[in-house]
């Protein structure tokens, strides 16, 4: 038996790494340096109805054990990702690959996991619910557990595949939030998505990125990532997918000791393109010194002790 | 494209705030001058992009400014120390392009060094050269010599006068009489450049997350639509830029 599969809705991950949204582009660039089968899943940058530029550079920013980015959910539109990204990416990997969806309202997330259901090639549904409500004064969906609800029910009536929310951190409750995603029907939660953060040049006085507050990942956000993640798996009985600040194979234990079933590897692979290669190799060492057995026997131990 | 580590062989000031370290290990991953390297550096998370000045087989050579506290610990570095390092990144300069033209290789301040590269390669194949190097100041200047002994015609602006001509390298470009620019330097500089209507290639610098194409981090917009300057870039042609 493989020591380190892991299930997902009953979708069988070789390993429980995954490359997170808007780190990994939609794998072409990553494999000019590995062979992407290595890894558990795949998952793709994050796609919206239409194209969209993004924000203005400067998008990046750096802190002590991060960084922020303000990106602004660059991406070619649902169309041209389904009509060209998904054949090309698939002809390289054989493994999960999950789709990330955006939207500015419940109408467009609805239309595109409506394009990204009929995709052969794409295996879970992974809705982020940080993007701003723009009919509702720009509130981002995942602070409020009713609009949280709401996208994840509309997402659910109109696609057959495992439905995963990605959670804001942006909030006080986040216990709540899962309750809300869980209630209107998710198969899954994925958290936490980037905290807001800042940076300023001490020297002018003015922030660094073009839209003054950006997201924060890194390592520096894992305590933060991994309390949120244990705090979720208490209120929910739905797989998680923790994320944020992993870069080693411990980091992967502990986000599986808190209850997450599978992990995603963010801002490490901008840094260090080998990095989640790197984690999966060192994961068997990892169990052996520790003396597991397999990854399947560690999910949520946290919350027995 | 290839991650390693690399061996510092040398690491010297040139001038004031400006140094150049000659980097030993594998090159095989660079194919044209104006690429660049992205160096991991103790303590701080994000790699620092630099530009390649020259290579050859074994051999890297990075001139970098003293900005702040990435360059100042690359700074400190010495002999028989070693970095990681991702090599052979970005486009670089296309020379094929500039074959027969009438060459104005244009570099100002901290956009001089890849366009050394440029120029070497050019002349080797000999072609017609100008290099036209601008600096804010006499003391900050670096490698006259170098172009000088590339057998090159070459043209000094200071901001200040105090070497060569009083000015910028645009006003030497207008009395160059070249029909072709290959440029790198701060955006004002390229802007200049790229006013003076003379087809060519501009290398541009962006604040960058991965620097392999990976993150969307350094977008910049194109006539030909949105292009990562880490990837599609540096180098863009002058007819897909644009300034407005």
């Amino acid at each position: 038996m493989n020591r380190l599969e892991t299930y997902l809705s009953g979708i069988k991950l070789k390993n429980p790494v995954i490359p997170a949204s808007g780190t990994f582009g939609f794998g072409q660039e990553m494999a000019r340096f590995y062979d992407l089968n290595v890894l558990g899943g795949i998952s793709l940058k994050g796609t919206t109805g239409e194209e969209r530029f993004g924000n203005p550079t400067p998008r990046i920013a750096e802190c002590r054990e991060g960084l922020l980015n303000a990106v602004g959910l660059q991406n070619p539109g649902v169309d041209a990702v389904v009509a060209h990204e998904l054949p090309a990416v698939r002809k390289i990997y054989d493994g999960v690959l999950l789709a990330n969806i955006s939207g500015f309202s419940v109408e467009e997330y609805v239309a595109v996991a409506r394009k990204f259901d009929a995709a052969d090639e794409i295996d879970i549904l992974e809705i982020n619910i940080s993007c701003p409500n723009v009919r509702h004064g720009g509130m981002a969906f995942g602070t409020d557990p009713g609009a949280a609800q709401e996208v994840t029910a509309a997402v659910k009536a109109v696609t057959k595949k495992p439905v995963y929310m990605k959670l804001s951190p942006n909030v006080t409750d986040i216990a709540a939030i899962a309750r809300a995603c869980e209630a209107g029907g998710a198969d899954g939660i994925t958290l936490i998505n980037t905290l807001l953060g800042m940076v300023i040049d001490p020297r002018t006085g003015r922030p660094i990125v073009s839209t003054k507050m950006s997201g924060f990942s890194g390592p520096a956000i894992k305590p933060v990532a991994l309390r949120m993640v244990y705090q979720a798996a208490a209120a929910v009985n739905i797989p998680i997918i923790g994320v944020g600040g992993i870069s080693t194979a411990d980091d992967v234990l502990e986000f599986m000791s808190a209850g997450a079933s599978a992990v995603q590897v963010g801002a490490q692979n901008l840094v260090d393109p080998f990095a989640c290669p790197r984690i999966i190799n060192e994961l068997p060492r990892k169990l052996d010194e520790y003396g597991i057995g397999s990854l399947q026997e560690i999910i949520g131990r946290s919350h027995k002790l | 494209m290839t991650k390693g580590i690399y061996i510092v062989l040398s690491n010297c000031q040139l001038a004031r705030d400006t140094w150049e370290m000659v980097l030993g290990g594998d090159t095989s991953a660079l194919t044209n001058p104006g690429q660049f390297i992205n160096i991991a550096i103790e303590g701080l998370y994000l790699r620092r992009p630099i530009s390649v000045c020259c290579y050859d087989p074994g051999t890297i050579t990075i001139i970098y400014k003293v900005v702040g506290k990435g360059t100042r610990k690359l700074s400190a570095m010495t002999p028989g120390d070693t970095l990681d390092v991702i090599v052979g990144l970005g486009n670089g300069f296309d020379v094929a392009k500039a074959h027969g033209r009438k060459i104005a290789v244009i570099g100002g301040g901290v956009g001089v060094p890849p366009m050394y590269d440029t120029a070497r390669r050019l002349a080797a194949q000999g072609e017609d050269v100008t290099a036209i190097l601008g600096f804010a100041t006499k003391d900050v200047s670096f490698y006259i010599e170098k172009f000088e002994a590339l057998g090159v015609r070459l043209m000094i602006t200071t901001d200040d006068g105090s070497m060569g001509q009083k000015g910028f390298v645009t006003d030497a470009l207008r009395e160059s009489g070249c029909d072709y620019v290959m440029a790198c330097g701060p955006t004002p500089m390229l802007k200049g450049v790229h006013r003076s209507g003379i087809e060519g290639q501009l290398s541009f610098e962006e604040r960058m997350g991965c620097g392999f194409g990976a993150c969307m981090g350094c977008t910049c917009q194109t006539l030909v639509g949105p292009k990562r300057v880490c990837l599609d870039g540096p180098v863009f042609s002058t007819s897909e830029v644009s300034f407005e």
